[in-house]
Formats: C-alpha cells, sequence, structure tokens
C-alpha cells in the first residue's frame, strides 16, 4: 500500500518542534505533488468530488419535486422521463436519489464534527491533563469499545426514538471513544517530549501548549480517523435509514429509500439499485481517499 | 500463566459487570418514567403501571434496582415483553438458533477466505493479482451489506429465481444471508492478514530461515505465514462481534428469524425489556469471545506468556 514511503513520519512525532503547522510553503507543494500521484487517493477524490457536485446541484439537474406523489406514473421502470423510473408513490427516483444524499453525507459530516471535536477534546484532556478526570473518562472509553458500534448506535437510538437528528447523536456517540483513544494515545507521545517541557517552562499555558504544540502533532491520525469515519458514518446513517430508524418518510435518504426499494424488491428492481450505487460509490471513494492519507501522513498506522 | 489468567479474568469480570450497569442505566435513561415507558400502550390501567413500578422497584435506590435486575438475568429472566405478551427469554430462545447458524457460517466464510486472500496477496506484493484482491477488498468494506443483500436478492431471487426472496432457515436459505454478512469481513480481515504477512516477511529471523537454505515452502509456511497470524487472532475475534451485530441488518433484509430482527421490531415497538435483553446479550458474547482470544494468546505465542 505505502509505495511512498519516505520523509513524514519523524516529521508527524515531534520533530516539527518549532515550526509552524503547514510547515513550509514549499514542503506543503511537494507534500500536495506527491498526493496527487497517489493513484488510489486521486480515484477517490475523483467519485467523491463527482457524488457531491451531483448531489449539491441536485435542484438544477434533478428538477422534480423528490417527495411529489403522483398516482398514475407508480413502480415505472427506468426511462427517458424518469431515469432512475419511480417509486410505490409514482415519486422520481432520480430525484430522490440526487436529494436524498445532501441527508445522507450531510448526515455523515455532522457525525464526524460533532463526535469527532468532543472526541478530541476529551482525548486531548485525558492525554495531556491525566489525573482523575482522564482516568475516568479512559475507563468509559474501554467500557463503549466493549461494545460493537452498530449495537451501541442502535442502543441508543432505542433509547432517543427514530428521526435523522437522533441518529446523528447517536452514531456521533459511537464515534466519540474512537477518537478519545487514538487522540490520547497520540497525546501522551508527545506531552512528554523536550519541546513541550520547554514550552512550559517558558510559561507557556496549558492550553496554549494544547493548541500550538499537541493539536499539530496529533492532527495527522485525526485526519486519517475522520476521512475513514465520513465513510463508515454514511454507511451506518444509512443503516439506520434503511432500518426505519433515521430519516422517517417521506425524506428522501439513501438508507430510507432503500428501505422502500427493499419492500418492492419483487417489484421493482431500479428502486434498489440506483440509490445503493451512490451509497456505495459514496463509500468506496472516502475509504479510496483515507488509504491515500493514511499512506501520505501517517505511515505508522498501516 | 496462572497470574495471566487471572488477571485476563478479572479483566473481563470487570468489563462484564461495566456492560451490565451501561445497559441497566439505558433504561433509566428514557424520558419519562420507565414503568410507563416498558409498558407502552398496556399503560393505560394505573394498576398495571403501579405493579411494575413495584416489580423494578422504582421506588427503592438505583442500586437495590441494579440488583433485583441482575438477579433476575442471572437466573435467565429478562422480565415479560408487554407488546409480544411473552417473557422475553423466550422470545430470546425462539430467535437465537437462526442467528448462531448465521453467525458461525458466516464466521467459518470470514476466516477461509480472510485467510486465504491475505496470504496470497501478502505473498505476491505488487502483482495484478494482489492489486486487484485488494480493491475489491476495499470495495467489500465499503459496500453497506444492507445494499449488498437486496442486491443479491434482485438477482439470485428476483432475475434468476435460485433462492427464494423470503429465505427458509435451511441450508438453501442460509447462503445469500451468510454471503451478504462475510463480506466485508472478508474484505478487512484480507487487508489486515496481507499488511501482516508483509512485515512479517521483512522480520530478520525470515531472511536467516532462507540464508540456512530452507526449501521456501518451508520458510513460507513455518516461518512467515504461521508468526503472521497471530495478530490476526485477536482481529477474528473483534470480527466475531461485527458479524454478530451485523446479523441485525442482515436479518432484516432477509426476513430471517433471529435476535437481529428481534432487535430492530423491539426498537421500532419500543419493546425496551426487549431491547435490553438482545444488546445485553451480545455484547457480552462479544466480551466473554475477545477475553478467550485474548487468553489464548500466550498458548500459541510462549512470548507473551513469558511476559
Amino acid at each position: 500500500m505505502s509505495a511512498i514511503e519516505g520523509t513524514e513520519p519523524a516529521a508527524a512525532l515531534g520533530g516539527g518542534a518549532g515550526r509552524a503547522p503547514g510547515v513550509s510553503g514549499e514542503g506543503r507543494a511537494a507534500r500536495l505533488r506527491r498526493a496527487l500521484r497517489h493513484r488510489s487517493l486521486m480515484i477517490g477524490v475523483v467519485i467523491v468530488t463527482v457524488i457531491v457536485l451531483l448531489v449539491l446541484l441536485a435542484p438544477v439537474i434533478a428538477s422534480q419535486d423528490p417527495i411529489k406523489q403522483d398516482a398514475a406514473s407508480t413502480f415505472l421502470p427506468p426511462s427517458g422521463a424518469h431515469l432512475f423510473g419511480t417509486d410505490s408513490f409514482g415519486r422520481d427516483l432520480f430525484s430522490r436519489t440526487l436529494h436524498g444524499g445532501l441527508y445522507t453525507i450531510g448526515a455523515s459530516l455532522a457525525i464526524v464534527l460533532i463526535g469527532g471535536f468532543v472526541g478530541t477534546l476529551l482525548g486531548v484532556v485525558a492525554g495531556y491533563f491525566g489525573g482523575a478526570v482522564g482516568f475516568a473518562v479512559m475507563r468509559v472509553v474501554d467500557l463503549m469499545l466493549a461494545f460493537p458500534g452498530i449495537l451501541l448506535a442502535l442502543a441508543v437510538a432505542a433509547i432517543m426514538g427514530p428521526g435523522l437528528d437522533n441518529g446523528v447523536i447517536a452514531v456521533a456517540i459511537v464515534l466519540v471513544p474512537v477518537y478519545v483513544r487514538v487522540v490520547e494515545g497520540a497525546t501522551v507521545q508527545v506531552r512528554n517530549l523536550p519541546y513541550v517541557d520547554a514550552a512550559a517552562n517558558l510559561g507557556a499555558r496549558p492550553w496554549q501548549i494544547v493548541w500550538r504544540h499537541i493539536l499539530p502533532n496529533v492532527r495527522a491520525p485525526i485526519v486519517v480517523l475522520t476521512t475513514t469515519w465520513i465513510g463508515i458514518a454514511a454507511l451506518w446513517i444509512a443503516a439506520l435509514g434503511f432500518l426505519g430508524l433515521g430519516v422517517q418518510p417521506p425524506t428522501p435518504e439513501w438508507g430510507a429509500i432503500l428501505n422502500d426499494g427493499q419492500r418492492y424488491i419483487t417489484i421493482g428492481w431500479w428502486m434498489t439499485v440506483f440509490p445503493g450505487i451512490f451509497l456505495a460509490l459514496f463509500g468506496v471513494g472516502v475509504n479510496l481517499i483515507g488509504d491515500g492519507l493514511r499512506d501520505e501522513l501517517d505511515p505508522a498506522l498501516t | 500463566m496462572t497470574a495471566y489468567l487471572l488477571r485476563r479474568l478479572a479483566g473481563l469480570i470487570v468489563l462484564v459487570f461495566g456492560i451490565t450497569v451501561l445497559i441497566f442505566l439505558m433504561i433509566r435513561l428514557i424520558p419519562g418514567d420507565p414503568a410507563t415507558a416498558i409498558l407502552g400502550q398496556s399503560a393505560s390501567d394505573p394498576a398495571v403501571v403501579e405493579r411494575l413500578r413495584g416489580q423494578l422497584g422504582l421506588n427503592q435506590p438505583l442500586f437495590v434496582q441494579y440488583v433485583t435486575w441482575v438477579k433476575g438475568v442471572l437466573t435467565w429472566d429478562f422480565g415479560y415483553s408487554y407488546n409480544q405478551q411473552r417473557a422475553v427469554s423466550g422470545l430470546i430462545a425462539e430467535n437465537i438458533g437462526p442467528t448462531i447458524q448465521l453467525t458461525v457460517a458466516a464466521l467459518g466464510l470470514t476466516v477461509l477466505f480472510g485467510l486465504l486472500f491475505g496470504v496470497v496477496t501478502g505473498l505476491k506484493r505488487g502483482s495484478p493479482l494482489d492489486t486487484g484482491i485488494m480493491g475489491s477488498a476495499l470495495a467489500a468494506m465499503s459496500v453497506p451489506s444492507f445494499w449488498l443483500g437486496s442486491m443479491l436478492l434482485v438477482i439470485f431471487a428476483v432475475k434468476l429465481p435460485i433462492f427464494d426472496v423470503v429465505g427458509g432457515t435451511g441450508l438453501r436459505g442460509l447462503v445469500l444471508p451468510a454471503l451478504t454478512l462475510a463480506l466485508g469481513g472478508v474484505g478487512f480481515l484480507a487487508r489486515f492478514v496481507r499488511s501482516s504477512v508483509v512485515d512479517t516477511a521483512r522480520q530478520k529471523y525470515v531472511t536467516t530461515a532462507r540464508a540456512k537454505g530452507l526449501s521456501r515452502r518451508s520458510v513460507v509456511l513455518g516461518h512467515i505465514v504461521r508468526n503472521s497470524l497471530l495478530p490476526v487472532l485477536t482481529v477474528i475475534g473483534l470480527q466475531l462481534g461485527n458479524l454478530l451485530a451485523g446479523t441485525v441488518i442482515v436479518e432484516t433484509v432477509f426476513s430471517r428469524p433471529g435476535i437481529g430482527r428481534l432487535l430492530v421490531d423491539a426498537i421500532l415497538k419500543k419493546d425496551y425489556l426487549t431491547v435490553q435483553a438482545v444488546v445485553l446479550l451480545i455484547a457480552v458474547v462479544y466480551a466473554v469471545v475477545n477475553a478467550v482470544v485474548d487468553i489464548s494468546y500466550p498458548l500459541l505465542d510462549p512470548r507473551v506468556a513469558a511476559r
């Protein structure tokens, strides 16, 4: 996988002591050139960009109302008028699929933002400040990681009830301990390096040290983790939608559309095939990017 | 060795205790009165609500409530599903068989193909075969199982009527669900095994083995593959948990009976005691399996036992 191993791993851990997070302009350009040569990374970027563009341009490309029912045109197979066919309510599936992406992808971004922020915060607290709070945080994290992730998400969704917002919170909660574990580990590794001591001795405040010296060094694992989890979060929120626990009808979301498709699987294959291809391709694209970033930023993780 | 065993066992006990506390609190976190929530539609009768409040000990301290609940669980009593009008333990007993069947079949497929693809690609690194299999592995991991299951149904049950859309519990009904459940795990395991094989092949003892003139077969099987499989064991343990959790989705797609589908139905019907019991069951099995994997580690690797 990591065909291009090289300069970065040392710099990622402490080597970049005095430098600003972005390193120098030249270094960044070199890194960018290298990333452009990484084939799976580029394929991933292309796939994700195309899907995101299609989804964002949905109001322009798919002009038909995604929730407007038409009793006269139910279960129509794909045709010129309905590119992806229509569903049990006569709604245009092309339109539903493109508009639905906004919910699935938007929800997955919200999940990693919420889960990533809370998890990183707790991870830094546990890793840098430690103490009784850190100990307590890590034990709760251990406990949460003892559950299979999707099971924990389902349990939380069961308590909070169905709905997109609740689904986002449920998956974000599962994500928190994953971030805490990774960020805590990376923080502990840099906490005792001489330059951090030096900063403390020069009178830097704890949060300044965290912001300027700890976070830049845990950035690589966070970026890799976030990318990977955008994909997983999209699959999980769609899974909740598929099970009827996520987005509620008639809102189009990829998982919820696939739930409709499953119900009428013997009548119309198109209701299953098209939205699923979008979801699957998004998952593949994001994972390719994650793989590529891992090779580029943090070979030690592979 | 004994000390290691005891330490692991103690760790497992603490973990299972933590799991039970968390799952116990789950019901208490439901907005509103737990008894009313558990009863659902049956809550219209105040006398019934009061009786359940007494049974759950809701007027007593949380700690006492927990002990009451655990005592029940230890005697395989998970309460009464008011929604289904049956004891939860009966629902579980009825549904656990097909789930075990499905999980074991999927685990078998995962291990078989995961190891096979991982070892082959690890040994043939950089070959077209490697690129092809690893690309497919990534795709297999990224494709949601519920879509994969639906696609298999479209192709092999609707378009080509080889299997039935609503699968029975026989062997024929097991093929598509087991494949669906296993595929993501195969991809994950193959990638993991591959990197482990590649790592091991770089070790100095492999060079030594080659240098002293051992046959390629002996180096590959005795030195590379054997040593690269140790870390894989842990991953297989983790996979079992994912497979168990994955049954939730796969059983729903294929309309198969099982505790996964029981869980989804229970969540949708707000049948909280059933939800609690199934989540507890899966979580404890997951914890125990991982502890067993941990414990079996030193039996296979004397270096760990020595530590």
